[in-house]
């Protein structure tokens, strides 16, 4: 019998398995960050290699010459997540509050309500001609914010974590006089830091990433998010175009590779999440966690 | 008598349990307007694929179409652009699921018998790592590796001595990089759902097994894989009820929306993105999307009675 410490083939097995997902898990990004730090003629040579064969940083300089655009989808980007997030955690919590309620009148019917949208969707084209033609959100940041604010699966992840909380809780407030509103921030919201902070970098990330909303809904230059920034960029002749061109910067960009100025944006857009992953994974993993376990 | 003179109290103790709750309502009307806004209405405005739509007109004061089919004609008869769209939505997920599921299932159980907590805690965060990324980024990383010139991967066919692909020029090779980057992007998120499932499981039986000398290949096949065996049935079934349905961002930015691709990794979603955006067709896009919602509402719903008859209370609801 193989003790538990023992390296058996099966166990170098897993670990190559896994070893080898990880790696490929991790290579592009690696790939990306040298990518954007070298030459043309060495990507076209080796093609895009893990540590840059010629180093440069000229990708970034043609990136920062156009910083305002730069600096705008950043702008924008920041305020989507910041007050998309906060608006929806408000919003799908306090939802999921008066669905956790064991007696609330007509709590049945608000929960098919909801779970209807969950099954069932009417699609790209209704859903474009209701947000620009009735709704008017065509250009403005709230086209950026509004369509995803509220959502039937955070709501049944939080309902199901407030439906945990004693009731005799809320019952107690009550009987000293608290309103419902009061119970709900002071008593449900602290008590439910774990699932909220979960729902939270869930949000935060759908909006931080989102390109959908800008393709569907903005035309404006100045109202693109970064992700719709770096879907522009196909080439960089094309990015050179929105900008004034001096026969210096187009000296430049023939020096580096076709997705040299795209692959500096990569960094400088995904930077921050990544940066930011090793804190927030674990609330990820739990969160997937609550998610597949139905309650 | 009696009856009648009880019915007009409780009526009203129910009005007065209405009222004392007010403030509950209040709380959950913006989700349930937002939900209304941005999800009934678009429903509601499905009658458009029935329609003669004008912008001036809107969705309900529009002309019915005549005959009220014409929509469908057009995308049925005739039309090989969207029978192949419709063709790869199938074949594609039919894919995407059985492979994905494979290999999100061997992932979980290689890192359930990792027993190394630092090694297992490195390749399990680096595994999940592409979940965190948009789908655009996943385009300039794949373009990375495929594009003609700077590719990385045409930098090693060639530094291999062999020749170089032009892959965004082949559709051909499109549903295996499709196949390759769907996995890449979820397997390390699935493979968290079947560990949830893995350490729900007993400890007892496995210790049981020791004792009979059962070796850890004998215990992952005569125990943890016949235990798994609802999550992995439930999880495809649900899978399945939404096979009609592709992520429109992976399939719309890693193609880069190239037509020399449509032929094969065309899929029902880009194909409605087109006909809308594009071509402005809003009888075609419509009719196709109506077509959509109403299977995925029929697969969706027998998929989720299926997942109920494998294990009571396991599917949506």
């Amino acid at each position: 019998m193989a003790s538990p410490q023992k390296l058996t083939p099966g166990r170098a097995l897993t670990m190559l398995f896994t070893g080898a997902f990880a790696l490929a898990c991790l290579y592009p990004f690696i790939m990306v960050i040298s990518g954007s730090l070298t030459t043309r003629q060495a990507a076209a040579t080796y093609g895009f290699t893990l540590v840059p064969r010629e180093f440069s940083t000229e990708a970034y300089k043609i990136l920062f010459s156009n910083s305002w655009a730069i600096i705008n989808g950043y702008k924008v980007t920041l305020a989507v997540t910041f007050i998309g997030t906060a608006a929806s955690i408000l919003t799908n919590s306090m939802m999921a509050f008066a669905l956790s309620q064991p007696s609330l009148p007509g709590k049945k019917a608000l929960n098919i309500y909801v779970l209807i949208t969950m099954l069932f969707n009417g699609g790209m084209v209704p859903w474009y001609i209701v947000c620009t033609r009735y709704l008017h959100l065509k250009d403005s940041l709230f086209a950026l914010i509004i369509p995803m604010l509220a959502g039937a699966w955070n709501i049944f992840l939080i309902r199901n974590y407030f439906r945990s909380i004693p009731y005799d809780l809320y019952e107690s407030a009550k009987i000293d006089g608290a309103g419902d509103f009061y119970a709900f921030i002071r008593i449900y919201v602290p008590l439910a830091k774990p699932v909220l902070a979960t729902v939270l970098l869930f949000t935060a990330l759908g909006y931080w990433n989102d390109w959908w909303l800008g393709l569907m809904l903005i035309e404006k230059q100045e109202l693109q998010p970064l992700q719709m920034l770096l879907r522009a960029i196909i080439s960089n002749i094309q990015f050179l175009q929105t900008m004034d061109s001096s026969p210096q910067m187009q000296l430049m960009m023939a020096n580096i590779p076709g997705d040299g100025v795209r692959m500096a944006l990569v960094v400088i857009t995904t930077g921050p999440i990544i940066a930011l992953y090793p804190f927030v994974q674990r609330y990820f993993v739990k969160g997937i966690m609550i998610g597949s376990v139905k309650g | 008598m009696t009856a009648a003179r009880v019915a007009p109290r409780k009526r009203k103790s129910k009005l007065k349990a209405v009222a004392q709750n007010w403030q509950m309502y209040l709380m959950a009307a913006p989700a349930a307007m937002l939900l209304f806004l941005f999800s009934y209405l678009p429903m509601a405005g499905l009658v458009v694929a029935f329609k003669r739509y004008s912008f001036d007109t809107g969705i309900f004061g529009s002309p019915w179409a005549d005959p009220w089919y014409k929509n469908f004609e057009i995308l049925f008869k005739n039309n090989p652009a969207a029978f192949t769209a419709m063709r790869n939505t199938l074949f594609l997920n039919a894919m995407f699921i059985l492979a994905g599921t494979v290999f999100a299932l061997a992932l979980a159980l290689s890192f359930n018998e990792l027993r190394s907590p630092l090694y297992k805690r490195i390749t399990q965060s680096l595994s999940f790592l592409p979940f965190f990324i948009s789908t655009v980024v996943v385009g300039v990383f794949v373009s990375g590796m495929l594009a003609y010139e700077t590719g990385s991967l045409n930098g090693m066919l060639q530094s291999l001595g062999l020749r170089r692909v032009n892959f965004y020029m082949k559709a051909e090779y499109w549903p295996l990089i499709m196949l390759i980057v769907n996995i890449w992007k979820g397997a390390g998120y699935n493979s968290i759902v079947y560990l949830a499932a893995i350490s729900g499981i007993d400890t007892a039986f496995y210790e049981a097994a020791e004792i009979d000398g059962a070796s850890r290949m004998q215990q992952i096949w005569r125990i943890t894989l016949p235990l798994l065996r609802p999550t992995v049935i439930i999880l495809t079934i649900m899978a399945v009820g939404r096979i009609m349905n592709s992520d429109f961002g992976l399939f719309f930015n890693v193609t880069r929306d190239i037509p020399t691709l449509y032929p094969t990794v065309d899929v029902i979603d880009t194909y409605i993105y087109r006909a809308l955006r594009k071509l402005g067709d809003i009888g075609i896009s419509s009719a196709t999307g109506f077509f959509q919602s109403v299977v995925s509402l029929i697969l969706v719903l027998s998929s989720n009675k299926l997942a109920n008859g494998v294990e009571e209370g396991s599917a949506l609801f």
